[in-house]
């Protein structure tokens, strides 16, 4: 039976391995992302193979055989070493895990000096992407333009109910909540035409709430920056995000002292 | 005026009656409310409809007779605690009654609870059919967000958890030797409260606007800008959540108080282990969705603006706190959709293995250990909602910790199959079946736990996929293991066992083709929860499409297996599966009052291979205590065979 086991290891570990789970790779997040399913894949292939060994070897073995209707099997209640075994190791195993995941989402979250920021605000059922420009204005877009290799920060906000804010390729999504601003860090690594989507649910235009996202090479991106006309203020409900750039790890929420001044209704 | 008797005993007609009277409450309240108040107008439709949910249930109710005995009672007239006109069923008349008999309660819950499963299985249809293409079909998006709402909430709130309520119901007083639950009346009054939830959630397609249509999560503040239909939601659960909770603290009242003698705590069949474990989660954890739900409700209905993130100054994300009481109440909640299930399987794989249950001790503790981690997880369901970042961390660990005693439970019964008498009848199937599908929805679950990842997957296809690998693969195979091995004790009749495993393969194989590949598009990117999608995930929508409706029809077999076979199948034995525990030791069905004698337990549940042993013997305590190793081989035939309690009923 270890035979077959660890037949089906061999097999199953490169069968798992090969599937293209993913879309591409557009983020050095989603290279670490992949990384980690990759091993979480590594992982629970042995387990599945383990289980599913155990169960069909016994459907082969231990079935009932003419002329034991009547027949029980040894009356085994228990093995104290077994049982310490397979409580301990899955539980270092998890542990393991949780340290590596740990460390991806450090890396993944880590902050940049230089990171460019872009305010992301959602409403039903649309993005709007708004970039600083000179003299405290801002350029609004419809259309997500990013450089390849410039770390990017996303200050998240929603007019209306939550949404959420999700590029399949870059492997990162956020909530966009109300009345909080949230934050969410990406390094674009990919030239390449992307969707935005939401994916928390915000009403019957749900489904249909996406946006392009177009990673660029910097030359493209300044020469597209320019061209862009910066608009006045930015909408009705949003205020600039003043006290979020602070550097911190993580999506660190909004300060009460930058909400107090806009008065819109949803 | 003489008021007829029809109308003044507990019954349909006088049921009927105290509606229109409930109504005419709601109406007249609410009028004289907006009057006082000077709202106009004064007669507002959606106000007479909010206070109409929550009076029409409760007056109904009282006039089926729920709370005959409890008036007589307060009301200083005599009562009748002898009288068990109301206890027991003679004809089919007698499950459309209140009925205060467990049994009879058991198939109420089971039988209310599949009609559910039916409901909310023909809108996974019309889901899947609005998705085999890209494009609209034939829902528009509102309908379509409000169908798999519904889908979501009758088989959770409908389904898995009172299912689960029925089967132990039938089966937990007999398996502990009791005649009966603790509190029959409010164990009716439980039952009672069901249909009426199910009816509403139902009936919210009727209303104007729709259904309720934010999820079954009903975020705020979505939910709180959705139509009218989104408090029949609201209000159904109070009612499913109250008999949730009545239902819970019978069973342990029950378990605690009412065992027969000689059944010690490790004594009880993992079963009633099971119950009593998700009992404690269920009285600790239901409040918190009730709450959830009032504040949509008084959001929305009275403008408590809870949740109204843009009122005054604050703007501090109240939203966020709604998700963390849904959570409190919502994780746990699939331990409550789960533990019974675990406590099915034991006695399953014990007896149809023939071999005693692995480390029976580990099992009742692994239990236990779920119920209090679970209870730390919540916030797992939140790692992208944009709560403070570090919550995600120490969730994050216990997430990933509560998979080590799930998998003690798995390895246990894998060690229990070893070396057994494997009879690989439909009940053992849908066992085995669960343990493949169970542990790959823990393995989802436990990559759900690595936050980097599940910042990839959430709220995508993959979650979808994981969501019905452990509800569907997991609660809905144990389930169907349960309804097949006790279904000889509940009806008295043998199920058809080639149309059972015709339903076993049909069932295992078009679950995994539907729901497998869910994993993949969703880690694609493919959102859930949408009535519209990306070309590039056509082909295989098509596929899981297609894959479904031969899942849904799969369910036809069962529902004509279960049908004939209660009408037309064979005679069932008191014992036909040589099982040990009590429920198996009286007549197929049981007597009107389970037991004859009061069975002494004398030893463990599963002592299945030991030469002599014997679970309980229908002697008194006194009798029984002198009783040896040697002198129980003596008694082992009247105790396993069941010929203690006076074997057929009929």
């Amino acid at each position: 039976m270890g035979l077959i086991g660890a037949i089906g290891i061999i097999i199953g570990i490169p069968l798992a391995l090969s599937i293209p789970w993913f879309p591409a790779t557009g983020s050095s997040q989603a290279d670490r992302i992949h990384t980690l399913y990759n091993v979480l894949l590594i992982v629970s292939v042995p387990i599945f193979v383990l289980v599913e060994t155990v169960v069909l070897y016994s459907v082969w073995k231990f079935r009932m055989k003419p002329g034991q209707e009547e027949m029980d099997g040894p009356p085994i209640h228990g093995n104290t070493r077994l049982e310490v075994i397979w409580t301990a190791i899955p539980a270092i195993l998890l542990v393991s895990l949780c340290g590596y995941a740990y460390s991806v989402l450090r890396s993944n979250e880590q902050t940049h000096p230089g990171a460019m920021v872009v305010t992301v605000t959602e409403r039903q059922f649309a993005f709007q992407f708004s970039y600083p420009a000179a003299g405290g204005k801002e350029i609004l877009s419809p259309t997500l333009y990013l450089p390849k290799g410039q770390p990017v920060v996303f200050h998240l906000r929603s007019l209306d109910v939550i949404h959420s804010f999700f590029v399949p390729e870059f492997s990162v999504k956020l909530d966009a909540v109300p009345g909080i601003t949230t934050t969410l860090r990406v390094t674009p690594t990919r030239l390449g035409n992307y969707p935005a989507e939401c994916t928390e649910l915000c009403g019957a235009g749900h489904s249909l709430m996406r946006a392009p996202v177009h990673v660029v090479t910097p030359t493209a991106f300044r020469t597209w920056l320019v061209h862009q006309k910066p608009g006045g203020p930015p909408p009705i409900g949003v205020s600039p995000p003043a006290a979020l750039n602070s550097g911190q790890p993580g999506y660190a929420s909004g300060s009460s002292g930058s909400g107090g001044s806009s008065g819109g209704s949803g | 005026m003489a008021i007829p008797a029809k109308l003044r005993a507990p019954g349909w007609y006088r049921a009927a009656l105290y509606d229109v009277i409930g109504f005419a409450f709601a109406f007249g309240l609410t009028v004289l409310v907006r009057w006082l108040m000077h709202e106009h107008p004064i007669i507002d439709g959606n106000a007479i409809t909010i206070v109409a949910l929550i009076a029409v249930p409760l007056f109904f109710l009282v006039g089926l007779g729920t709370a005959d005995y409890w008036f007589y009672w307060i009301s200083g007239r005599p009562t009748r605690p002898e009288d068990h006109s109301s206890h027991g069923a003679h004809t089919w008349r007698d499950y459309f009654r209140v009925n205060t008999d467990h049994k009879v309660i058991g198939i109420q819950y089971t039988v209310t609870s599949f009609f559910f499963l039916l409901v909310g299985g023909l809108l996974a249809m019309l889901i899947r059919a609005q998705l085999a293409k890209p494009g609209m079909q034939f829902l528009t998006p509102e309908q379509y967000n409000g169908v798999f709402s519904v889908h979501a909430t009758v088989l959770i709130f409908l389904f898995v958890i009172p299912v689960f309520a029925g089967l132990a119901n039938f089966v937990l007083p007999l398996m502990i030797g009791a005649p009966d639950m603790a509190f029959p009346r409010l164990n009716a009054l439980s039952f009672w409260l069901l249909p009426l939830a199910g009816l509403m959630m139902l009936m919210s397609f009727l209303a104007p606007g729709g259904s309720f249509a934010a999820g079954w999560t009903a975020y705020a503040p979505l939910s709180t800008t959705m139509p009218l239909g989104q408090l029949f939601f609201s209000i159904a659960v109070q009612l499913a959540g109250a008999s949730s909770i009545a239902t819970a603290l019978n069973f342990l009242v029950t378990i605690i108080t009412m065992r027969a003698p000689g059944m010690s705590f490790f004594r009880m069949p993992l079963l009633v282990w099971a119950n009593f474990s998700t009992s404690l989660l269920v009285v600790i954890a239901t409040p918190f969705i009730a709450a959830s739900q009032f504040f949509v409700l008084l959001d929305t209905a009275l403008h408590f603006h809870f949740f109204d993130a843009f009122v005054g100054a604050g703007k501090n994300g109240n939203v966020i706190m709604y998700q963390h009481v849904f959570w409190f109440y919502s994780h746990p909640a699939v331990y409550i959709m789960m533990l019974p299930g675990f406590g099915i399987i034991s006695e399953v794989i014990a007896v149809k293995s023939r071999k005693p249950i692995f480390g029976y001790r580990m099992m009742a503790f692994s239990l236990l250990a779920i119920v209090v981690l679970g209870f730390t997880v919540w916030a797992h369901h939140m790692f992208v909602s944009g709560m403070s970042p570090w919550i995600r961390i120490p969730m994050m660990i216990t997430t990933a910790i509560i998979a080590v005693p799930t998998g003690i439970k798995i390895f246990s019964w894998l060690a229990t199959l070893w070396r057994g008498v494997l009879h690989l009848d439909t009940p053992m199937l849908f066992a085995l079946g669960f343990l493949t599908m169970f542990t790959l929805g823990g393995i989802s679950g436990v990559m759900l736990a690595m936050i980097p990842f599940d910042i990839h997957v959430s709220q995508t296809y993959f979650i979808v996929a994981h969501i019905h690998y452990v509800l569907f693969g997991g609660s809905l195979f144990t389930i169907f293991a349960g309804v097949y091995y006790w279904f000889p004790k509940m009806t008295g009749r043998m199920f058809d066992e080639r149309l059972g495993k015709w339903h076993f393969w049909m069932t295992f194989i078009f679950f995994n083709l539907t729901f497998g590949p869910m994993h993949l598009i969703g880690i694609q990117g493919m959102p859930r929860r949408v009535a519209e999608y990306a070309d590039k995930f056509a082909a295989w929508n098509l596929f899981i499409s297609l894959s479904s409706f031969v899942l849904g029809a799969s369910t036809l077999i069962f529902l004509y297996n279960i049908a004939a076979s209660w009408r037309w199948g064979p005679r069932a034995a008191a014992n036909p599966w040589r099982a040990m525990t009590l429920e198996w030791q009286v007549s197929s069905p049981p007597p009107i009052f389970n037991f004859d004698a009061v069975p002494t337990v004398v030893g463990g549940p599963y002592e299945y291979g030991v030469p002599g042993a014997v679970h309980g013997i229908f002697k008194p305590p006194a009798e029984a205590r002198p009783v040896t190793a040697g002198a129980a081989g003596a008694t082992a035939g009247g105790g396993r065979t069941g010929g203690g309690s006076g074997g057929e009923h009929h």
